[in-house]
């Protein structure tokens, strides 16, 4: 038998040409969600052979909201909560284009929460992205609109007496076509609702549940990274199709995963284009 | 399909007009939320736009129809927006996000009395500083002030043409008088009408650096869609668009992004005079209360008193060196404006206590008449 055997220099990593490698290192803390998210989106766009050239990422402002910046495809990192007002005018304005807006929690739910809503509405062709960890971590790990009861945050020293979003709710109420929960732990299956989503025409919704070891966990006493994620395996549970405001999310007791909305509407740049043939004839 | 260019002449309105002229200039997306009194610019617009092949959409607020417009330019076309004082507020910080990404857009702001809800169906000129100092850090926009209907459709084209030369957002300054002032408006064939298109790359994708600029200060902009692959961000970047925190990427680029315009002002700066020659006193207005003071100048002319009118076209950058030349024989400038001072500082720091500069102000939603200002004359008449 031959052992044939390969120097590091040989191997290349199979999303690398999805990446803007002349910007790595990334900036991400180790063992923070967002690179394996980021990673779970480079091997849905491998997977589907996905047209590079038509796709637009698009992201806030945030950890989160540096995305935008890796991956070698047209990008933009837009101020502070507005990436899904940009990708509309994206869309609208060259409807061949794929907009994929990946941004934080606060940044999509706080001050860019007007923005989500109304594009869900209107069921704008885009996939959003969302990762969740709860707080704001490149300001320091300040409570937010995802931010658990009770949580320990720099603004919320002595307990978060807010009542949180629960995001998956807030998006099939507002009219995504498609939405889906999991946890950074999930990366196989993220990968698979990430293909599906790039797919689908409307309005996409996926939220990743991520640890935040440097901050949120740490205050709130959560452990390692690691440890994180071993909490994510022994209280997530995936249930397909479960309502969504009934999708529980409690870091305590359960993590309800899974893909709870897949249906169809009429597109609304589709909808321009429709109205606009007619408009024209006459 | 109807025309783009409605070649020909009609009795029209100011904000039709501006809708018209931005049709003309080759606009193709309206971004916008209703507002008093700009609303009839998206009421054009939502008519037109799907007519001719372009693309009209309501947001939920003005910093979403802001920010939408900076995503259809980006995406290849031409963009714009229109609103009132309010409504630039929120603007504002996509304004700072255009600036510093560079983006050709265009924002008609027709004026109305403020602050905060003031007087929504109310002339005003307040939005002067406004326009020029929004946003928050440094930088430079373009902003024209038209003085009559026909004015909104050619100074609106302008403002087009300057945004995409110089890929900066371009304010179209009207007030309440002009933007619901009805008049004859000759659009003309659209042969005639000069548009300038922004520089695209042309190097191959990978040698593209979307922040370079060339002798002009301005970098060639890529499109979303054309395989550049290129990535833009509010923070500060260097020629790649990369974000760089140090000292020498923000000196390469802040510096450039003010010195595009102030180093290319002679291109872009534009001033109408009338019976300046002789003139020892100068009156300086602009908006509808030029039209006031074009009145109050040939009253004082068939008096036989000395009296000329400035009136800035292009705001910012200002007609610095245009106004030194039409004060040169002036003993007194008399500034006239709807609001409690704003562009009479810029005035001052162009004459340099050579001499006296006064401010007739007025803040009640109606321009002056043009007794207001010959009595303001006559006390300055030896």
């Amino acid at each position: 038998m031959t052992v044939t055997t390969r120097s590091s220099s040989d191997y290349r990593h199979p999303i690398l040409e999805y990446i803007r490698q002349d910007r790595l290192p990334h900036i991400f803390c180790s063992a923070c969600g967002i690179g394996t998210v980021l990673q779970a989106f480079a091997n849905a766009l491998r997977s589907l052979n996905f047209d590079m050239d038509r796709l637009v990422v698009i992201s806030g402002i945030g950890c989160t909201g540096r995305a935008s910046g890796y991956f070698e495809s047209d990008s933009y990192h837009t101020t502070h909560g507005r990436a899904i007002a940009f990708a509309t005018g994206v869309k609208v304005a060259n409807p061949n284009l794929k907009p994929v807006v990946i941004s934080g929690d606060g940044d999509l739910f706080a001050i860019g929460g007007n923005h989500f809503i109304h594009a869900a509405r209107r069921n704008v062709d885009m996939l959003v992205l969302c990762v969740n960890n709860f707080n704001y971590g490149m300001t320091g790990g300040q409570m937010g609109p995802t931010t658990p009861d009770s949580a320990i945050t720099v603004t919320s020293p002595d307990g978060n007496i807010e009542h949180p979003f629960n995001l998956v709710s807030v998006a099939a109420a507002s009219g995504a076509v498609f939405v889906a929960r999991w946890t950074a732990l999930h990366a196989r299956r993220l990968t698979k609702s990430l293909e599906k989503a790039l797919q689908k025409k409307g309005f996409k919704f996926i939220e990743v549940v991520s640890p935040c070891p440097t901050l949120y966990d740490r205050y709130n006493r959560h452990g390692s990274g690691l440890d994180v994620m071993k909490r994510y395996r022994e209280i997530s549970v995936i249930r397909n199709f479960t309502d969504p405001m009934k999708a529980e999310i409690d870091y305590r007791t359960r993590i309800v995963c899974g893909e709870f909305v897949d249906t169809e509407k009429p597109e609304f740049t589709d909808l321009l284009a429709s109205q606009a043939a007619e408009l024209q004839k006459r | 399909m109807q025309k783009a260019v409605l070649t020909g002449e009609m009795f029209t309105q100011g904000d039709i007009a501006a809708a018209e002229g931005a049709l003309a200039a080759g606009c193709r997306f309206f971004a916008g939320y209703p507002i008093t009194p700009a609303t009839e610019i998206a009421e054009r617009m939502a008519y037109r736009l799907p007519r001719i092949g372009g693309r009209y959409i309501q947001m939920e607020d003005e910093i979403a129809s802001c920010t939408a417009v900076l995503g259809a330019s980006y995406s290849g076309v031409k963009a714009m927006t229109a609103t009132s004082g309010p409504g630039v507020s929120l603007m504002n910080e996509t304004i700072g996000l255009a600036a510093m990404t560079e983006t050709p857009m265009v924002l008609v702001n027709v004026m109305r009395g403020g602050p905060s809800t003031g007087q929504p169906t109310e002339a005003s000129q307040s939005d002067i500083m406004q326009a020029k100092w929004g946003s928050h850090g440094d930088y430079e926009i373009i902003a024209l002030i038209p003085s009559s209907v026909q004015e909104m459709f050619d100074l609106t084209i302008k403002a087009f043409n300057l945004s995409e030369q110089f890929r900066v957002p371009a304010f179209v300054l009207a007030d309440e008088i002009i933007g619901h002032m009805r008049e004859r408006l000759v659009i003309p064939h659209e042969d005639e009408i000069e548009i300038v298109n922004r520089k695209k790359p042309t190097v191959p994708p990978e040698e593209y650096l979307p922040f370079k600029a060339e002798e002009d200060l301005v970098p060639p902009m890529a499109t979303f869609g054309d395989g550049y692959h290129f990535y833009a961000t509010g923070l500060t970047h260097d020629e790649r668009g990369y974000p760089v925190m140090d000292d020498e990427t923000q000196l390469a680029l802040i510096p450039r992004l003010c010195d595009k315009i102030r180093k290319n002002s002679a291109k872009i700066t534009e001033a109408k005079t009338l019976e300046t020659e002789d003139a020892e006193i100068l009156l300086v207005a602009y908006g509808g209360e030029s039209r006031t003071a074009m009145r109050a100048v040939k009253d004082a002319r068939n008096k036989g008193m000395k009296i000329g009118l400035f009136r800035p076209v292009s705001v910012w950058p200002f007609p610095k060196e245009q106004l030194k030349e039409a004060a040169a024989n002036a003993q007194h400038v008399i500034v006239a404006e709807l609001n409690y001072g704003q562009l009479v500082g810029e005035v001052e720091r162009v004459i340099r206590n050579e001499v006296p500069v006064h401010l007739i102000p007025r803040v009640c939603g109606s321009p002056h008449t043009p007794d207001d200002l010959m009595k303001e004359i006559r006390r300055r008449i030896k």
